[in-house]
């Protein structure tokens, strides 16, 4: 549903589209080859949505697009006009985490934190379409967000906690003393 | 059992969470400034080539271009890290060493610009031959990467140590294998970037950076500068393994095409680039000989090694070093040769990656050691037990271990994983296999020559004592050092961890400390931080024995309350003396340093591998070999850690997951690949085969009660070591399920099914030809490396 194009004076032709960020209709005028990640962070300064290798490969950039999480770097900004986008901003209401923000937090789910607004987000699309997830779903679910720092060992138990509405780990799973064994 | 404290020994959340869990969290390529421009850098398409000219003319005329700058625009002065191997220069000017190389860059309104303007700057090339194998890099007639280094040789090293000759002369069982290890990337998400930009003289970076010092060092230098107008401020850090730790073309063009321009210029590499930049784990050769006695002890080690260096030198001097020093750790013996070739190639360069330089040993000697064990008949578990490392020991190259549960942690993974009961109950096509690791808790030397402590910080009350600012170089890069420095922060002041802040690594407003390398931050920043915190403690005793009127010697504090020993209803509020002593006596302030004491030998290299402490620890892991198509699948991997007490321990094990796969991946799966151009064919994530969160196994994490008599709170490293057996855990796994050895890195599926192929091939010739010995079949050659 392209509303309007207006053709500069060397003749490149841009679109003016509608986007639902987060809940705001926010009006653009974007040329055709602009990715929706870049329209996200440079024109709506919403730079939670991360650029990792723009080929679709890393799913930093993970938002969802009417509920369905996407590679925003592989999706054309025109082709989200009319959509529903929510970045990681959108996630937390009135300042208030979502629980999978705050597992995440809690279990150490984050180490640099460059994928994490993607596995957020992954992670949330999964548990509104599924909201008990066995392990093995979980781990299909964020099998498209690479994390190089955690192994993914505590975002997985992040996930599967954040399903259970178990948002603090018990101090047994990792004893006061010494570490001991997860 | 050690004693329970406040603030550290629990899994505090990290400071950084919200942050990072909201998106909130800059990094670099995150900042905008006003008036900013874009950067980005051209390099060569050819692996070697002679320029024989630039024409920028082109670019220059395009509308949006800012500036345009070449070799003739930037200091000739060459970098790197040791000043006898500094060969690295800003831009190429003669030649090109490899694809990748920097030519020139550009600085306009926007990044589409940069792109068009890049294809406007007309390079001419004469195409030179090109040094691709490493292996053949010194023969007479190779074409030279460098001319003044001979053969192609960037770094040779021969150490000898005990009496070597007599040791093997002396041997029961004499045995040599050869592995190859292969190039791989640190492959950080976020892709390195940098903001650079002047004021009056003074230049600010912005950067993904592992060390604000060393660039800031390494800046000054290269552009006259005194180190005191150049400030380097990191931003979050999405991952570093090592390839953040030395500026890159982002900060040098960067810092010109800002001066140029008058304006902040944003320069980035993206992941083709990134991995073009490389500064990776070495390509190696590993021949390892060592020489048993009837029971199996260890009297000797030969380890003669060659690594595929790159283009230039990078941090790789360091790496060809740590290859040999820390062989001798995990395992006792007296006498230790090592012989090392660092070669220039025509391809990237490689640096440091996690582990520096010790994964790819420990696989060889740990893969050697299992052969060794099969030919004495021996269990593998039981040999590395007859060898370990015990406490108060030297190494024959002079590194000091005080604590050390080498042996403890071979045990206990041999309890976790059920060694015993599953090398009894064979399954066919299972295998379980054992290896050790230890590394360096922060190197005993700096990276370049220098008397600067290696660590200081400060901590400032908030004057009504609501909070306390702790102001560290130490360099979060995910790894959690933020949170374990302030909780550290918080025992030693006796305060509360939720009431910290911290402001770290900015060169300007933060006191120096080296920065996220070699293991160091929680050992190294930390004794700096501890030191801080006491002298807060200290002075708030003082003010509290002045407001309660009781002698200092029976006030303690903790957890924010400071209470009378000998009268426990005597407590006032950590908030209330620290707001009095504001009022009485000014700013609360406690500072602490560090630097390490001498260490380790007096023979060349010898402070390479020095450090005030060694972590040491164990894994097992058992997996399953499907005949028909290779495919190996892991059914558990098992890891003890004797790594000092622990500050935080769910991020501690956060550190040992992710140590474990890096060093999966780099077992199995990842390897930068070249055609015979040097262009790297796999230049991007999707063929570089990083694990998914659906390749992870079930991994069981498990650290000893441990304690360091040297580290903070008796703290030492986890992070690096962690990924040092893994490589030879697979390899050890893999020899068990198939009984032949693959010996080139990565272990891929294909060259298990070829050596399973050639293993069924030999037994069927065995077979048809019954005159010959059958043991001929055990061992197969080793794969062609890719």
């Amino acid at each position: 549903m392209i509303n309007r194009t207006i053709t500069d004076r060397d003749g490149v032709k841009r679109y003016l589209i509608t986007l639902n960020v987060n809940g705001d209709a926010r009006t653009v005028l974007v040329k055709g080859n602009a990715i929706l990640a870049n329209v996200l962070r440079d024109d709506f300064n919403l730079t939670g949505t991360k650029k990792g290798c723009e080929l679709g490969d890393c799913g930093s950039c993970t938002v969802l697009l009417d509920g369905t999480p996407v590679d925003s770097c592989m999706v054309l900004a025109v082709d989200a006009d009319g959509h529903d986008i929510t970045t990681i901003e959108g996630v937390a209401v009135n300042s208030k985490l979502d629980d999978i923000q705050q597992a995440m937090i809690n279990y150490a789910g984050i180490q640099c934190g460059y994928c994490s607004p993607g596995m957020v987000l992954s992670a949330k699309a999964l548990l509104t379409r599924n909201p008990h997830p066995t392990e093995p779903e979980v781990r299909e679910a964020i099998s498209g967000n690479l994390c190089r720092c955690t192994g993914y060992v505590h975002i997985v138990e992040a996930v599967l906690a954040a399903s259970q509405g178990k948002l603090v780990p018990g101090e047994h799973e990792y004893p006061r003393e010494e570490g001991g064994s997860i | 059992m050690s004693k329970q404290y406040s603030q550290i020994g629990h899994s505090a959340p990290r400071i950084d969470g919200p942050e990072k869990a909201t998106g909130a969290a800059k990094y670099t390529l995150d900042l905008k400034f006003p008036n900013m421009l874009y950067g980005k850098i051209l390099t060569s398409p050819h692996a070697h080539a002679r320029i024989i000219s630039i024409d920028t003319s082109e670019a220059e005329a395009l509308p949006g271009v800012k500036a345009v700058i070449t070799h003739k625009d930037v200091p000739t002065l060459k970098y790197g890290l040791s000043p006898a191997r500094w060969d690295e220069n800003i831009f190429c000017s003669d030649k090109t060493r490899f694809v990748g190389d920097k030519v020139a860059a550009v600085a306009c309104v926007d990044e589409p610009t940069c792109y068009r303007a890049l294809k406007l700057i007309k390079v001419e090339y004469e195409v030179l031959p090109a040094v691709l194998n490493f292996l053949t890099a010194m023969d007479e007639g190779q074409p030279l990467v460098h001319e003044e280094y001979a053969n192609n040789i960037n770094t040779e090293i021969h150490q000898e140590f005990g009496d070597v000759a007599k040791a093997f002369a002396e041997a029961y069982h004499v045995r040599t294998d050869t592995f190859i290890g292969q190039r791989t990337y640190q492959c950080p998400i976020e892709p390195h970037a940098a903001v650079s930009m002047w004021d009056n003289g003074k230049l600010t970076i912005y950067s993904s950076t592992q060390s604000p010092h060393y660039f800031q060092y390494y800046i000054a230098r290269e552009f006259g500068m005194e180190m005191g107008d150049v400030r380097i401020i990191k931003t979050f850090v999405g991952g570093g393994f090592g390839g953040k730790l030395e500026p890159t073309g982002l900060e040098f063009a960067g810092t010109v095409l800002a001066k140029l321009t008058s304006r902040p210029v944003r320069m980035f590499y993206d992941r083709a680039e990134m991995f073009a930049h490389n500064r990776g784990r070495h390509a190696q050769q590993m021949e390892i000989t060592t020489g048993v006695d009837k029971n199996g002890k260890i009297l000797v080690a030969h380890a003669n090694f060659k690594m595929d260096g790159g283009a230039y030198t990078s941090l790789g001097i360091a790496s060809a070093y740590y290859a040999g020093a820390l062989l001798p750790m995990t395992y006792e013996f007296d006498n230790f040769k090592f012989d090392m070739y660092r070669l220039y190639t025509n391809l990237p360069a490689c640096g440091a990656q996690r582990g520096h330089g010790a994964p790819q040993p420990k696989y060889a000697f740990e893969s050697h050691l299992d052969n060794v064990a099969k030919d004495l008949g021996m269990d593998p578990m039981d040999i590395r037990i007859l060898n370990a490392r015990r406490p108060d020991t030297v190494t024959p190259n002079d590194f000091k271990v005080n604590s050390c549960h080498m042996r403890e942690c071979l045990e206990r993974a041999r309890e976790m994983s059920g060694w015993d009961e599953k090398k009894k109950n064979r399954v066919k096509g299972r295998g379980i296999g054992v290896s050790t690791g230890s590394f360096v808790t922060g190197a005993g030397y700096p990276i370049y020559r220098t008397d600067l402590p290696h660590a200081s910080a400060f901590i400032r009350l908030n004057e009504d004592g609501t909070a306390a600012t702790l102001y560290t170089g130490a360099v979060e890069i995910g790894q959690g050092s933020d949170t374990v420095l302030c909780q550290m922060a918080a025992e030693a002041m006796g305060y509360r961890y939720e009431q910290m802040k911290i402001v770290a690594a900015d060169t300007e407003t933060t006191p120096l400390d080296f920065g996220a390398y070699a293991s160091r931050q929680t050992y190294m920043s930390g004794t700096a931080i501890k030191l801080a915190g006491e002298e807060i403690r200290k002075q708030i005793i003082d003010m509290a024995s002045f407001m309660l009127s009781l002698p200092p010697e029976d006030l303690d504090v903790d957890n924010g309350v400071i209470f009378s020993k000998s009268r426990p209803d005597k407590t006032i509020a950590f908030e209330a003396v620290a707001r009095k002593h504001f009022v009485l006596r000014g700013p609360m302030l406690g500072k602490g340093v560090y630097t390490p004491p001498r260490l380790g030998g007096s023979f060349k290299g010898a402070p390479v591998g020095t450090s005030p402490a060694y972590s040491f620890g164990a894994q097992v892991g058992e997996v399953q070999i499907d005949e028909e198509t290779g495919e190996i699948k892991v059914l558990g991997i098992w890891d003890v850690h004797d790594c000092g007490k622990v500050i935080n321990p769910r991020l501690l094990h956060g550190q040992v997951h992710g140590a474990l796969f890096m060093g999966m991946g780099e077992s199995v799966w990842e390897e930068v690949q070249f055609d015979d151009k040097g262009r790297i064919l796999n230049a991007e994530l999707a063929n570089y085969k990083m694990l998914t969160a659906m390749d992870m196994p079930p991994i069981e994490s498990e650290v000893l009660d441990s304690y360091e008599p040297s580290g903070p709170w008796g703290a030492k490293e986890v992070g690096e070591g962690s990924t040092n057996p893994t490589l030879g855990m697979f390899s050890n796994a893999i020899f068990d399920a198939m009984g032949v050895r693959v010996n080139s890195l990565p272990l891929t599926y294909e060259k298990v099914w070829r050596a399973l192929k050639e293993k069924r091939e030999a037994e069927a010739k065995a077979k048809a030809d019954e005159a010959k010995p059958q043991a001929a079949a055990e061992y197969c050659q080793p794969a062609a490396p890719a």
